[in-house]
């Protein structure tokens, strides 16, 4: 292992204390806690949102806090949901009286951490509701299993639910807008390479030099498929086409487009993906409103990408065009 | 068979040196179908518990149940921290005023931290989660009027070691269907731990 670190064992703690210094004017941190929040929450009559999971897919969720996107992120370890006490303080320190909406990605730990700091939020007279994200389209969308997992797309929500709580909207309101988000959102993505755990020392997995896997997820968990490495266009190929599979759009639908790169995949290859889901998706006549081509929730250092599609209507339109002033996601 | 705070105490300390001893092996297990921090997280948890139990006086089972969920609650993280935590919340409010635990009490509070744990994480049965432990554990001890140390080890063993040959259908695993075949729950693993340590004391007082 070969990484810029002090401990592996406080990498949380030791990333924390860098992020707060660099955002000195808009961000604190709770004491005692591993929760970020606006430096001016909670604010009188908004609805406070609160995102979190493991770290280790920086910039989400702490660099999404700001004006116009989330109050307080909730950083646990690395790819290990944060403890219910924890989630408890971020709802504590964000509730301005009109209720606190949670965004959490849909893995069975982050759910079941959510909901013990709900209980515990509802039993001082805090109002919470929440929406699970499951954007991931590699993954079979059953009731009778733990269902598809939270991946890039939850970017989406914390934009679009944060605008609307900044404009005023009500818990219902925003609980309403980020279901739409949920419900007309999509992703897939693919690794080249694996990441290693700082704190488990070896990689999630091994990739022989020509494979790739297919269906990855932003933990170093298995794809769906692993496969011999392809030109970039056929990968984008297949990401957009599972992901529009999935949507069923139609030409002259609107839609914003989230190449995200998973932690060491050069911009070069993001814009070279994005080349070809842009020519896709002209070819099928369906409009993109917005294109976001970075870094949006990475997986340590994995290499590998994944394709958000979001179909949009004037409402989400608006709401995506809002300003935002959180530092990883400047509008 | 009577379980008191020293007792339980001894039962901890056991689990907390099987995790330590296994992390590696247990993060091995959840790196093959999981996302590879099982390990990490329980040895983190169970130290946790221990510097906090044994720097603490009780006086009460139930005290010590309880703060035992606490910190695994707040100190595991994942899905392991809320389940093992409500296992345990629940297990305290079971033995309260049933003290010294009797072999009755500790079949009801394991019947009711099974409860919590399928409440919690909404799992069932032969879905290749702790659950496949829990259940025949508890089963064990409801169909024997006496509960012995062998026993309760040999039923754990296997029950744990039966996850290896099914599909998974909760937590992250089920991600992978029939791939997660072939491999062991890590989750059950850590809970035959458990189990094994708690079959330990029994032994020792047999």
């Amino acid at each position: 292992m070969k990484k810029i670190i002090n401990d592996p064992n406080l990498v949380v703690q030791d990333m924390l204390k860098g992020l707060v210094a660099a955002y000195q004017n808009s961000l604190k941190q709770v004491p005692n806690t591993t929760v970020i929040v606006r430096k001016d929450a909670p604010i009188t009559g908004k609805v406070g949102l609160v995102s979190g999971g493991g770290s280790g897919h920086e910039p989400a969720h702490a660099g999404y806090v700001g004006q116009g996107m989330l109050d307080a992120a909730v950083c646990g370890e690395v790819f290990t949901s944060p403890t219910p006490d924890q989630v408890y303080e971020a709802i504590k320190a964000v509730n301005g009286g009109a209720g606190v909406f949670l965004v959490i990605k849909n893995y069975t730990g982050d759910v079941m951490n959510f909901e013990i700091a709900t209980e515990l939020a509802q039993a001082d007279g805090i109002e919470v509701e929440q929406v699970i994200v499951n954007d991931d389209v590699a993954v079979e969308d059953s009731s009778f299993t733990t269902g598809r997992r939270g991946i890039a797309g939850t970017i989406f929500v914390h934009k679009i639910a944060g605008a609307k709580a900044q404009a005023g909207g009500s818990l219902q309101d925003v609980k309403a807008i980020a279901e739409k988000v949920v419900a007309n959102v999509r992703s897939m993505g693919m690794a080249l390479s694996p990441c290693t755990v700082p704190a488990a020392g070896k990689p999630s997995f091994e990739l022989a030099e020509n494979e790739m896997e297919v269906g990855m997820g932003i933990h170093g968990e298995p794809g769906t498929e692993r496969k011999v490495i392809a030109t970039a266009d056929e990968i984008a190929t297949e990401l957009t086409q599972q992901v529009l599979d999935d949507m069923g759009l139609n030409s002259d639908d609107e839609v914003a487009v989230l190449v995200n790169g998973l932690g060491s995949t050069p911009e070069m290859e993001l814009y070279i993906v994005n080349g070809k889901v842009s020519e896709i998706l002209k070819e099928k006549g369906i409009h993109i409103h917005k294109t976001f081509v970075g870094e949006y929730m990475t997986s340590l250092e994995m290499a590998g990408c994944s394709v958000t599609l979001l179909k949009l209507d004037e409402e989400l339109k608006e709401l995506l065009d809002a300003e935002s002033k959180a530092p990883a996601f400047l509008n | 068979m009577k379980l008191d705070v020293q007792q339980v105490l001894n039962w901890l300390e056991k689990t907390n040196e099987k995790i330590q001893m296994n992390k590696e092996y247990l993060t091995s297990l959840d790196r093959a179908i999981g996302d590879g921090d099982h390990g990490i997280n329980m040895s983190r948890g169970f130290q946790e518990v221990i510097d906090k139990t044994s720097t603490t006086t009780y006086t009460s089972v139930s005290d010590l149940f309880k703060d035992v969920a606490m910190t695994l609650l707040s100190k595991v993280g994942g899905a392991s921290g809320p389940l093992y935590g409500t296992a345990f919340l629940k297990m305290s409010m079971i033995v309260k005023n049933r003290e010294p635990i009797d072999k009755k009490t500790l079949e009801d509070a394991l019947e009711s931290a099974l409860e919590g744990i399928l409440q919690r994480g909404k799992a069932n049965l032969n879905d290749k989660t702790l659950v496949d432990v829990w259940t025949p554990v508890v089963d064990l001890l409801k169909d024997k009027e006496v509960i012995k140390g062998s026993e309760l080890e040999e039923v754990s063993k296997n029950a744990m070691e039966s996850t290896k040959e099914r599909m998974a259908k909760k937590g992250r695993a089920a991600y992978l269907k029939e791939r997660s075949i072939g491999h062991l729950d890590p989750g059950s693993v850590s809970s035959y731990y458990l189990f094994a340590s708690l079959a330990e004391v029994l032994s020792e007082e047999e």
